[in-house]
């Protein structure tokens, strides 16, 4: 079990509330000491997943479990799931809609970010299923440049 | 030097956050496209943007960005400035250009 289980419920559709969860796993870290590098990239990280989890999946759930070494986030929805893994990696590839785009969002690098901000990432997506990401932040490992 | 500083050099108006001026500024960036923003700017950056939205002011809190400057007077809309007083992140506002704004940073920093 972990130091500190967080469990958020993120609605589809309203990008006003997206960055909400993000934001109090932050505030939560923030408490705790962390380093700030691996503050800002549990936070990027997540953040990015929210607005999946908006543009795309209909809402769903984010799941953070808290350890000293280690930053856990899982993010689930049972939206259309994704046919293509690794096209949907590939930095701007995107299928966001243009009222999306018009906020500033559907450059096709969310995903790309989250890979980037975190230590180890996994998709498990199934189409007409939903899909689930996993992310580890490592907050020892101060990623370079980053 | 803090944001505050920069902004009076550079002649920006203080639309809302006043509560995090005197957050440092050790670079700048600029961008419009958010997730862009998240995945280059660097903590201690000033972004300038033209984007005035919640969303805007989620990118500048989460990626730890010293402030935003909205250039050519671009709008920041009623619900940004709510979240952006009570988050403590600094949004200004200037008639110049993106261009220009970054210009005036430079000289500065």
């Amino acid at each position: 079990m972990s130091m500190l289980h967080l469990d958020y419920q993120v609605p589809g559709d309203d990008f006003t509330r997206a960055g909400e969860a993000s934001g109090d796993v932050k505030h939560k870290l923030k408490k705790l000491g962390y380093e700030p590098d691996a503050i800002r990239r549990v936070a990027i990280a997540m953040y990015e997943g929210e607005i999946n989890l908006v543009i795309h999946g209909g809402g769903g759930q984010a799941v953070v479990d808290v350890d000293p070494d280690r930053v856990e986030i899982a993010l689930i929805d049972h939206g259309p799931g994704i046919a293509d893994v690794e096209q949907a990696m590939q930095a701007g590839w995107s299928t966001a809609p243009d009222n999306v785009r018009a906020l500033g969002f559907g450059a096709g690098m969310g995903l790309p970010n989250m890979k980037k901000y975190t230590d180890e990432m996994t998709i498990d997506s199934t189409v007409g299923v939903g899909t689930t990401v996993r992310m580890t932040v490592f907050p020892g490992r101060k990623q370079e440049g980053r | 030097m803090t944001i505050n500083d920069l902004a009076q050099a550079c002649c920006w108006k203080l639309l809302a956050g006043e509560d995090g001026i005197d957050n440092l500024v050790d670079g700048c960036y600029v961008g419009d496209l958010l997730s862009w923003v998240m995945g280059r700017a660097q903590s201690g950056n000033v972004w300038l943007t033209v984007m005035g939205n919640l969303n805007a002011i989620a990118v500048a809190a989460l990626a730890d960005t010293s402030g935003i400057v909205l250039c050519e007077d671009a709008a920041l809309d009623q619900d940004a400035k709510k979240r952006a007083d009570m988050q403590g992140i600094p949004v200004f506002s200037c008639p110049e250009n993106l261009y220009q704004t970054a210009i005036k940073v430079y000289e500065q920093l």
